[in-house]
């Protein structure tokens, strides 16, 4: 292919592009796994939650797709403090064991939603105004797109102020750096813990509720994006700004190798790089202070 | 424990055996050898389809119409006044669970036939198996050709009665520049070889060809490169919830269909009804059933189906209906087989024989009528192109005049011609068992 400055701007746009979608989905898994150090297998299930939670709102309720997004926060937000509360917690201290056991909880939501949805492809609508282009000359990009790239920032925004603006923040920090001391100044850790799960859950919603428009609501639809955000979060290291750079990175990356070969050769080196950079800097891009368990 | 010469020369020679012969692994199976129908006792088939898993989509309403057609076959009082039994098995969409259940169905079910798989790389998951034990596949959807085996009956299209069509049709009405795009699998590259072919004879122009890895949602790199190609219409092997998310990208990038159309293989009611009419409109598709065909026959299945307790999933679809014609293709080969060979002595490869030439006529097959090749058990049917509307439905806006005959090498001809006892080479060998 002739290389021309519009198609490489393109690609360039497009990156950022794939890049908001990877952290979209990773958002979730990063806050999860960054602070209370589950591995959640089942971060896809909870993708896949939000968009058949915004199915059932639109389609049984009439709730306008505007809505159904926050709504999806909430209502995988409560599933996921139930599985919190009646699973994860007991097993904070053995990281090796929520790896097993989300893995159980993702089949098990995948099969609950196949028998109560059925396994054929669910239809979510958009306002029409989303479902089309914007472009200037040669330059052009999907409109649903910017709304994915400025609900991602949205969403950034919204994390970085709960974080270090908020006193839930204060104590999450603290906890996330030493559990027992913390503890001893009296911050209910459980509790922390808890509203951090249902917070990641919640934000994997949101992703679901967008990825369902852009793609297709399937009770398997979590296991693509569920690689994709463990790749973003390995890579940034766990911390908010690392998975925000690790995203835009691997999302330039993959449209303009893309651009330059094609899809299938874009994620092989998008991989091989990967697993290049993780053998010289095991612990990411920005590595996350405090104890590890 | 010692281990002494002769102890270990036994084992040795066991392990070879047991590797040389890797039936004998499978628990509770004593004995391989070939199905045979036992008279007034059920017909075991086997029914192999992924119910979950990424491939469940197509493949759920195939196992779903198979049981439909037995049904309907068993009310009307079986074959040979025997009742047909399924055995329907989950594949997962796991290419090893294919052919492990394949092998359970042939060796410990015996069923006489399987009928099953979707994807060209499940079906050469278990053709290794079924040709060894001379059993019996009906593979219900199209494929690429180019395969010659003595245990195949085929009711899908090939390539030459796929896109031979509908490349012309799509170079006449809308240009010649194309642009194709598939996913990265061995049934969208070889039927782009195929469609190259069509397109050099119908004077067009291949501007780009794009593979994106199997079950990817992600098409912005592909639709830049369209865009910057400017091509009249793009032909697209994009399969499953791939081909979904590319419609809905295609319109929102901006496209739309009246003046770039996806001319494609695989984009059905199905399909249509899970990415939104809207994003389905305007588009092709080259298919030998579209469920709005007008004739009595379609609409009683489609009614029969859709009020059954299997049409829960509101649509009929290409791939389903070719499924249910192979149910009564295997009634028709069966019943010859029957009569020439007598009921103790059917066997699935008296059976696969037996189904030359076999008709299923117009008022039974919803697509009007189709027979089985006698030389390469592909089917003889009609192509048709038809266009999405606004409500998803199709308009049928080309037929082929007559049927067409299967051609499984037609873009081949200097590896041979398949004929029913092989593939014969042009140095005038029969090679068996061609995949």
């Amino acid at each position: 292919m002739d290389f021309t400055l519009a198609s490489f701007v393109n690609a360039l746009i497009l990156g950022l592009s794939i890049g908001s979608i990877f952290l979209v989905a990773a958002l979730g898994l990063t806050i999860i796994y960054g602070t209370a150090g589950v591995i959640n297998m089942a971060h896809g299930e909870f993708i896949m939650l939000g968009a058949y939670a915004s199915y059932t709102l639109q389609n049984y309720l009439g709730v306008p797709f505007f809505l159904c997004i926050p709504l999806s926060f909430v209502v995988v937000a409560l599933i996921g403090l139930v599985i919190e509360r009646l699973l994860i917690r007991y097993l904070y201290d053995r990281p090796l064991d929520t790896l097993l056991a989300t893995w159980g909880v993702s089949l098990v939501l995948m099969q609950g939603v196949r028998l109560i949805f059925g396994s054929d492809p669910k239809y979510i609508q958009m306002p029409s105004f989303l479902s089309t282009n914007i472009a200037a000359g040669p330059i052009s990009v999907s409109i649903f797109r910017v709304f994915i790239f400025l609900v991602g920032i949205g969403l950034v925004a919204a994390v970085w102020w709960l974080f270090y603006k908020t006193e839930f923040g204060i104590k999450l920090r603290a906890v996330t750096q030493n559990k027992e001391m913390a503890a001893s100044f009296g911050i209910n850790s459980g509790q922390v813990y808890a509203l951090t799960f249902a917070l990641g859950a919640g934000l994997a919603g949101i992703a679901g509720s967008l990825f369902g428009v852009l793609n297709i609501v399937l009770p398997t639809m979590g296991m693509g994006y569920v690689v994709e955000a463990f790749l973003i979060v390995v890579t940034g290291g766990g911390a908010l700004l690392g998975s925000i750079l690790a995203s835009g990175v691997t999302g330039e990356a993959q449209s303009i190798f893309a651009y330059i070969f094609n899809d299938t050769f874009a994620q092989f080196l998008v991989f091989v790089l990967i697993v290049i950079f993780l053998r010289f800097r095991p612990q990411g891009l920005i590595a996350t202070g405090g104890a590890r368990r | 424990m010692a281990i002494d010469r002769r102890r270990f020369l036994k084992n040795s020679a066991l392990a070879a055996g047991a590797i040389a012969a890797p039936h004998v692994w499978i628990p509770g199976v004593r004995e391989a050898g070939a199905a045979s129908l036992v008279e007034g006792e059920p017909i075991k088939v086997g029914i192999l389809f992924s119910l979950t898993g990424s491939l469940a989509v197509p493949e759920e309403d195939s196992a779903l119409v198979m049981q439909y057609a037995i049904d309907e076959m068993n009310e009307a009082g079986g074959i040979n006044g025997q009742p047909i039994e399924p055995i329907i098995i989950d594949a997962k969409s796991d290419f090893k669970v294919y052919s492990e259940k394949a092998r359970e169905l042939i060796l410990r079910d015996k069923v006489i036939s399987i009928f099953g798989c979707y994807t060209s790389a499940s079906r050469k998951a278990i053709l290794p198996i079924v040709m060894q034990q001379e059993s019996l596949l009906f593979y219900p959807t199209c494929y690429e050709g180019a395969e010659c085996t003595q245990n195949t009956v085929c009711t899908g299209p090939l390539a030459n009665q796929h896109s031979k069509d509908l490349i012309p049709y799509m170079v006449e009405q809308f240009g010649p520049r194309v642009f194709f795009v598939g996913s990265n699998y061995v049934w969208p590259k070889e039927s782009n070889k195929n469609a190259k072919i069509w397109l050099e004879e119908a004077g067009g122009e291949l501007l780009g060809e794009e593979y994106v890895p199997l079950g990817s949602s992600e098409f912005g790199p592909v639709l830049n490169k369209i865009r910057a190609a400017k091509p009249d219409f793009i032909f697209s092997t994009v399969v499953g919830a791939s081909d979904i998310a590319f419609h809905r990208q295609f319109k929102q990038a901006g496209f739309s269909a009246d003046s770039m159309p996806i001319a494609s293989l695989t984009t059905g009611e199905i399909e249509t009804k899970a990415m939104g009419a809207e994003y389905g409109a305007g588009h092709f598709l080259s298919a030998p059933y579209f469920q709005a065909l007008k004739n009595p026959t379609n609409e009683k299945f489609v009614e029969g189906f859709l009020s059954s307790k299997y049409g829960k999933n509101g649509t009929t679809h290409y791939n389903m209906e070719e499924t249910y014609t192979s149910a009564y293709v295997f009634k028709g080969a069966l019943e010859k087989a029957i009569a020439e060979h007598g009921v103790g002595d059917v066997t699935s490869r008296r059976v696969r024989d037996a189904a030359a030439g076999v008709k299923v006529s117009a008022d039974v097959s919803p697509e009007g009528e189709i027979w089985i090749d006698e030389n390469n058990f592909n089917t003889w049917l009609v192509p048709k192109i038809g266009q999405c509307q606004p409500d998803g439905s199709f308009k049928i806006v080309k037929e082929a005049p007559e049927h067409v005959a299967p051609d499984p090498y037609s873009i081949y001809p200097d590896i041979g011609v398949c004929t029913a006892e092989g593939l014969k080479t042009p140095d005038g060998n029969i090679r068996k068992d061609v995949i």
